[in-house]
């Protein structure tokens, strides 16, 4: 245990960003299960379920935006398509939510979910198999994202595709993938999604217990995602990738493999993604093809920008702030979200082009001179 | 003066049957017992018929500083782009050492075995430090993963403490390469070619753009290299020529017009002629 604090102390030196996170992260794995559980309802500081699980939903969604930070704060891979990789995590933990269910559903066969029956479908696809089983459904959490990432990468860096024309491209995936899983056909329950889950690893999904552990998983896979990516970046990976976003052909020149660089982080970011959407789904009980939608990725990229890229934290922050800032709309004024999230972006590029935490940072070098 | 017999000559591998006496030539290692490093003979290049460089001979001696001047487009470019790779002759042959033929390496392998180039604008990794800079520049394992876990050793560190002291930036280091002036930027340029070892180091137009201060110091540093490596210099500033030259080699229209030490080339009447008599 010892050698473990040092480790993670060592990661998070001279980062007091991450060291607030971390302690954050910390305080709210404990303070939040509690005040829902241990505190009785009549009570003014209770938190309800519903709370908990929304506050669940933005650190799914944190992660999701860790992911896209490291790619394009760190490397300058502006992927518009991260959403993709977080729906096939999204997909692979509905996969498993939905083989749970067992005779529980509508149609009563054990085998078979109920969008299958209704199709008239026989047997089970072959790629199907495997997902009655938690630990295959959280490898595939992490390689199918990884696997989609790397046959991308290694195509699109291997042939020097960079800046807008690689945005397009990842745009291009996300929606092509939306447009698959639409088709009944692909055997995901089309444009229904999968949902109606009951449990997971035998617990009920609608117990407060089990939300609770839902929330607790979501903040440790944060930190732990934090301290990872914090890892790569501090490393002398991390350096190279800085390097090779603004000169890459000297990075090239100095004997880099600059391509294989790329590949490696991407992959990485992509299982992030995943994760994070495997966190997502039993939260929020649901996951269809919308989750694929290119509009998902382009809020992402705000969450970030408004945050801050290349620092981790920032992307975090972001994705917190505008999160909540949407739950508060889209309740209070639903018809002008999307022109607030338009505005904000705008107004963010050219006010704040380093996201809240450069407002930080340039306050507190105010104050220290 | 090296003799006419003891070159290589056009055909790769020519030598492995030469003398007797000298030992199994490994084309893998670099051989310079018969004094010069890099022999560019014959060399022809050509761009839509014309002659970038026409028939040009030239031996750079190991451990040399040599400078090589001309007006613009007597090919001096060429010539650096020709021993580095970048582009590929028409005919001649360019050998590194007595064995290693660089018509048949791509860039990369020219750079690995040993020939650094510094270009004419600084590029240098700006949201970096200066020590960052030099690790990143470092003959090392450079493999996606291997740098994930790799750590600086305590040699690893004395090198790059010993490239600051040779580069002047020892107090930069820590400094963001970013930060740093047009001069300072052109000496980490150099710190992180040194970085890789080289045997060679081709260095096009250091001091353009610089102070006269930043010009003196350049020319110390540069001079500093000789004896352990062979630098090879090309400059239009005169003043900075004459300051550093031991032997100056004057390019015209693609092959050489003169060569020697700076006062005979200044005296010789073609280069008057064509080049300094301007």
């Amino acid at each position: 245990m010892r050698t473990h604090n040092s480790l993670i102390s060592k990661l998070v030196q001279s980062d007091r960003g991450g060291s607030v996170l971390l302690a954050l992260l910390g305080i709210a794995m404990v303070l939040v299960p509690l005040l829902n559980l241990a505190v009785p309802e009549s009570s003014a500081l209770h938190l309800s379920t519903y709370t908990m699980t929304l506050l669940g939903k933005y650190l799914a969604f944190a992660l999701l935006a860790l992911a896209l930070d490291l790619v394009w704060g760190y490397c300058g891979i502006l992927s518009l398509g991260h959403g993709a990789f977080f729906a096939l995590g999204g997909y692979a933990m509905g996969m498993y939510l939905m083989r749970q269910i067992g005779e529980r559903g509508v149609y009563g066969n054990a085998e078979l979910p109920d969008f299958m029956v209704f199709l008239n479908w026989q047997e089970l696809p072959w790629y199907w198999f495997g997902f009655d089983q938690f630990w295959f459904a959280m490898l595939m959490v992490v390689v199918v994202p990884g696997l989609l990432a790397f046959a991308f990468g290694w195509l699109a860096f291997r042939s020097r595709v960079t800046g807008v024309y690689l945005s397009i491209m990842t745009q291009a995936l996300t929606f092509a993938l939306m447009l698959a899983f639409f088709r009944n056909e692909m055997g995901f329950g089309g444009n229904n999604g999968l949902t109606d889950f009951k449990d997971i690893l035998g617990f009920d999904l609608q117990a407060d217990t089990t939300r609770a552990g839902l929330f607790v998983a979501s903040a440790l896979a944060l930190a732990l995602g934090y301290l990872l990516s914090r890892f790569v970046v501090n490393s002398k990976f991390g350096r190279v990738i800085v390097a090779l976003r603004d000169a890459e052909s000297r990075a090239r020149f100095i004997g880099y493999k600059v391509e294989m660089y790329k590949v490696g982080l991407f992959v990485f970011s992509a299982m992030l993604a995943g994760i994070a959407g495997a966190l997502y789904v039993p939260q929020v009980g649901i996951i269809n093809p919308g989750e694929f939608s290119p509009l998902n990725s382009i809020e992402l990229v705000i969450w970030v920008a408004v945050g801050g890229r290349g620092t981790l934290y920032g992307a975090v922050l972001g994705a917190l702030l505008v999160n909540y800032a949407k739950t508060y709309f889209t309740g209070a004024f639903p018809e002008i979200w999307l022109f607030a999230l338009g505005a904000l972006f705008v107004l963010v590029t050219i006010l704040l082009p380093r996201g809240v935490i450069g407002v930080l940072r340039r306050k507190q070098a105010e104050t220290a001179t | 003066m090296s003799s006419e017999a003891n070159l290589p000559h056009d055909i790769p591998g020519a030598n492995f049957s030469a003398a007797p006496q000298s030992r199994v030539a490994d084309p893998e290692v670099l051989d310079t017992t018969h004094g010069p490093i890099l022999y560019l003979e014959g060399v022809t290049v050509s761009f839509d018929g014309f002659k970038a460089l026409n028939n040009l001979s030239l031996y750079i001696d190991d451990g040399e500083l040599r400078c090589i001047i001309g007006a613009n487009g007597a090919g001096k470019t060429t010539m650096m782009d020709v021993i580095t790779g970048k582009t590929r002759p028409d005919s001649g042959s360019v050998f590194f050492g007595q064995t290693i033929n660089l018509l048949e390496l791509s860039e990369t392998d020219i750079a690995q075995r040993g020939i650094g180039r510094k270009f004419q604008k600084p590029t240098v990794f700006e949201p970096l430090s200066v020590f960052e800079n030099l690790e990143l520049a470092m003959a090392t394992d450079k493999r996606a993963w291997v740098s994930l876990f790799a750590k600086l050793t305590g040699e690893q560190r004395d090198r790059i403490d010993e490239v600051l002291t040779i580069i002047g930036l020892t107090t930069e280091r820590q400094r963001r390469a970013g930060q740093l002036s047009h001069g300072q930027k052109q000496w980490l340029e150099i710190g992180m070619l040194l970085m890789q070892n080289p045997r060679v180091l081709l260095v096009d137009e250091p001091v353009a753009g610089m102070t006269a201060q930043e010009v003196e110091r350049t020319a110390e540093l540069l001079l500093s290299l000789g004896g352990r490596h062979s630098v090879v210099v090309v400059e239009h500033d005169m003043e900075f020529v004459r300051s550093i030259a031991n032997i100056v080699t004057v390019l015209h229209e693609g092959s050489v017009l003169a060569e020697g030490s700076m006062s005979k080339v200044q005296n010789d009447p073609r280069v008057i002629e064509v080049y300094l008599g301007e």
